[in-house]
């Protein structure tokens, strides 16, 4: 027996590509979604991942410090590192600004960490890491800054030293790592004129100005100008121990919150994506019922147009069960062609997407059989009507 | 394989047909009574609206007769309701068409369209095409065997449809106006392939038609007026 699907679709092969191609672009787009959902999964992971940090040590009753605001004493750390378990520990801050480089802004997370120390970005594509206490930068390659460039944070300038990659916040901006003094000068760091009128200001007052104690003033006006705080302390433990077990301590003595990997990954997949996944969610669906429209109203449109010729081929004699596996053929011919066109275009422009998009095949494979269903679902209208012909109707009058 | 002996042809005893109910039915067939034998061509000829495509339907097991017997080949198809279940296989396998228009399958080639009948009926691809190119040879279009139906000119096409109406050598060929888009010369092939095909594989004929230049080659001719049919001896004239 031939193929009457395929011999058709070789006839009038025009109508089909096009149809085939612009359903494509459409199942490419659906792919996509679901790449850009995976995508902020996966920069999430990446970024606990290259943090260096099994515990994040934060304010209490906060889930920061990437999903909420979160703010510690910068002494903190000292008494963590006593506790049992407690390999390094390291003050983070984390401050989306925006960098300056020569006359362009750059969003970015900068992130001031202790060189050295848990914290310091994993894996280096070019460079080295921050060796000095003061004005060196760590740049993700996402910020198109280049070694050797000079960038602006604020009043200071920093000079690239270093090049990661996929180092972007839950946000999606690229991170900026600086030593951690700058980083917390620059989250408390006040215009020129705030400072000299705030000094004027306390010089006024007479409780700290005492003619009899000049280092008053002066530590005063230290303690007004620096910041002390920073946003969260990261803990790498001892072989030996469980996260939990060192974690468990902290949260009871130093009534401060801590989170393990986990628990981080948790909040940042399950609290921080959760709208952008359901808003994909949605997106993933109404791309279907638009697929399945679009496939049922074409295969439907295709088999009216042969409805003599069906009745034709029923009055010779061909079974329904003939008839109904050639238009189905045609729908998941129809998806075939168009999950190959959707999967080739996501994969061409994936890569131009400002933030990662991460194509799984699991996803793929997914797509792939969601792709199989909703033709055959679609070519049921059409088979509907195609087994509704009557073979009188080849007689004619 | 599906070849049927070509029986006693086609006999229908008191067939009527009635379309619809009440005070809107329309007795279309009122009393039919016809015998084509093996081998034979017979022709159908009436007015407008007289009844004859009501009955190569009801012939060609697509409608339901109201009432009667048919016997095609040798099988008693019909008595007061059919005797037979499998309508579709039953024409696939007793029954060839050919209309006034061809109605091949436009997304299949010359071969194919002829090669689909006995591949539908279990024949291998190669057994069908084969006899598909005999029949083609057979009806003088054999070099138009790979050809697409729209590339075909009018009487080649309708030769098509006459070799897919004979390739399962059915007992019985039903025509309707087989001839009316063509021109006389044409035509008159047509017929005489008909007349060749019925006495080669014993096939039973009827050929409906208003064709005035055809008319005169059938042997015997049924009237059909208001649903009953007349038989008349007709001059069955030979071809030139
Ligand atoms: N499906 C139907 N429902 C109701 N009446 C019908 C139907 N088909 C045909 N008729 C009626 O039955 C009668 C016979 O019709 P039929 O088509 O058999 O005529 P015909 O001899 O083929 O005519 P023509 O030469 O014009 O083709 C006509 O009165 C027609 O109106
Ligand atoms: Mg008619």
């Amino acid at each position: 027996m031939i193929s009457l699907a395929g011999r058709d679709v070789l006839h009038a092969w025009g109508k089909f590509v096009f149809t085939g191609v612009g359903l494509g672009l459409l199942i490419g787009v659906t792919l996509t979604m679901a790449g850009v959902y995976r995508g902020m999964v996966d920069d999430a992971k990446v970024l606990l991942n290259n943090s260096g940090a099994d515990l994040w040590v934060v304010q209490k009753d906060t889930l920061g410090p990437y999903a909420e605001p979160s703010s510690l004493y910068d002494d903190v750390y000292r008494s963590i590192l006593g506790m049992p378990g407690v390999a390094r520990a390291a003050n983070v801050t984390y401050l989306t600004m925006q960098v300056r480089q020569h006359n362009r802004d750059v969003r970015a997370m900068v992130v001031g960490i202790v060189p050295d120390g848990p914290g310091v970005p994993g894996y280096l594509m070019a460079g080295r890491q921050i060796s000095r206490s003061h004005y060196e930068a760590v740049a993700d390659i996402a910020t198109g800054f280049k070694l050797g460039q000079v960038i602006r944070i604020r009043r200071n300038n920093y000079t690239v030293v270093g090049l990661t990659r996929r180092m972007v916040s839950s946000g999606g901006d690229p991170m900026v790592f600086i030593p951690l003094k700058d980083a917390q000068e620059a989250q408390f760091l006040k215009d020129n004129d705030a400072i000299i009128s705030q000094r004027n200001r306390t010089s006024a007052n007479p409780a700290f100005n005492q003619p009899g104690a000049p280092d008053l003033l002066n530590a005063v006006i230290d303690s007004q100008s620096s910041n002390p705080y920073v946003n969260a302390v990261l803990v790498q433990i001892k072989p030996g121990y469980s996260a939990e077990q060192v974690a468990e301590p902290v949260r009871r003595w130093k009534r401060l919150q801590v989170y393990t990997r986990e628990q981080m990954e948790e909040i940042l997949v399950a609290k921080l994506i959760a709208t952008s996944s359901k808003q994909i969610g949605m997106f993933l669906v109404i791309l279907a019922i638009v697929s399945a429209a679009i496939v049922a109203f074409i295969i439907y449109t295709l088999t009216m147009g042969k409805i003599r010729e069906i009745a034709v081929l029923k009055l010779i004699g061909t079974r329904n069960r003939t008839i109904a596996s050639m238009i189905m053929q045609q729908a998941v011919g129809l998806g075939l062609i168009g999950f190959i066109v959707g999967k080739i275009s996501a994969t061409i422009w994936a890569p131009m997407f400002p933030k990662y998009v991460l194509l799984e095949p699991g996803d793929a494979l997914r797509g792939f059989i969601a792709v199989v269903i909703i033709c055959i679902l679609a070519s049921v209208l059409a088979i509907r009507a195609a087994l509704k012909v009557d073979p009188a109707e080849a007689i004619g009058g | 394989m599906s070849t049927s002996p070509a029986g006693r042809g086609i006999i229908i005893e008191g067939m009527r047909k009635r379309y619809g109910e009440g005070d809107t039915a329309v007795d279309a067939l009122k009393d039919v009574n016809m015998v084509v034998q093996p081998g034979e061509v017979v022709g159908l000829i009436g007015p407008s609206g007289s009844g004859k495509t009501t009955l190569l339907k009801c012939l060609g097991a697509v409608i339901e007769p109201s009432a009667g017997r048919m016997t095609l080949g040798n099988n008693t198809i019909f008595d007061n309701g059919w005797m037979i279940k499998d309508l579709r296989a039953l024409r696939r396998d007793n029954i060839g068409f050919v209309f006034q228009a061809p109605y091949l399958i436009p997304f299949l080639d010359v071969t194919d369209n002829v090669a689909l009948l006995p591949m539908l009926a279990g024949l291998s691809n190669n057994e069908s095409r084969q006899r598909a190119v005999e029949l083609l040879g057979a009806l003088d279009v054999a070099h138009r065997a790979k050809a697409m139906p729209s590339e075909l000119s009018g009487g080649e096409q309708q030769r098509v449809a006459i070799a897919r109406a004979l390739v399962n050598k059915p007992p019985v060929i039903l025509a309707d106006e087989p001839t009316a888009p063509l021109d006389s010369e044409r035509a008159m092939s047509v017929v005489r392939i008909l007349n060749q095909m019925a006495q080669q594989y014993q096939t039973a004929i009827i050929v409906v038609t208003h064709d005035e230049k055809i008319i005169p080659t059938f042997k015997r001719i049924y009237h059909i007026r208001d649903g009953s049919t007349h038989e008349e001896a007709g001059e069955g004239r030979a071809f030139d």
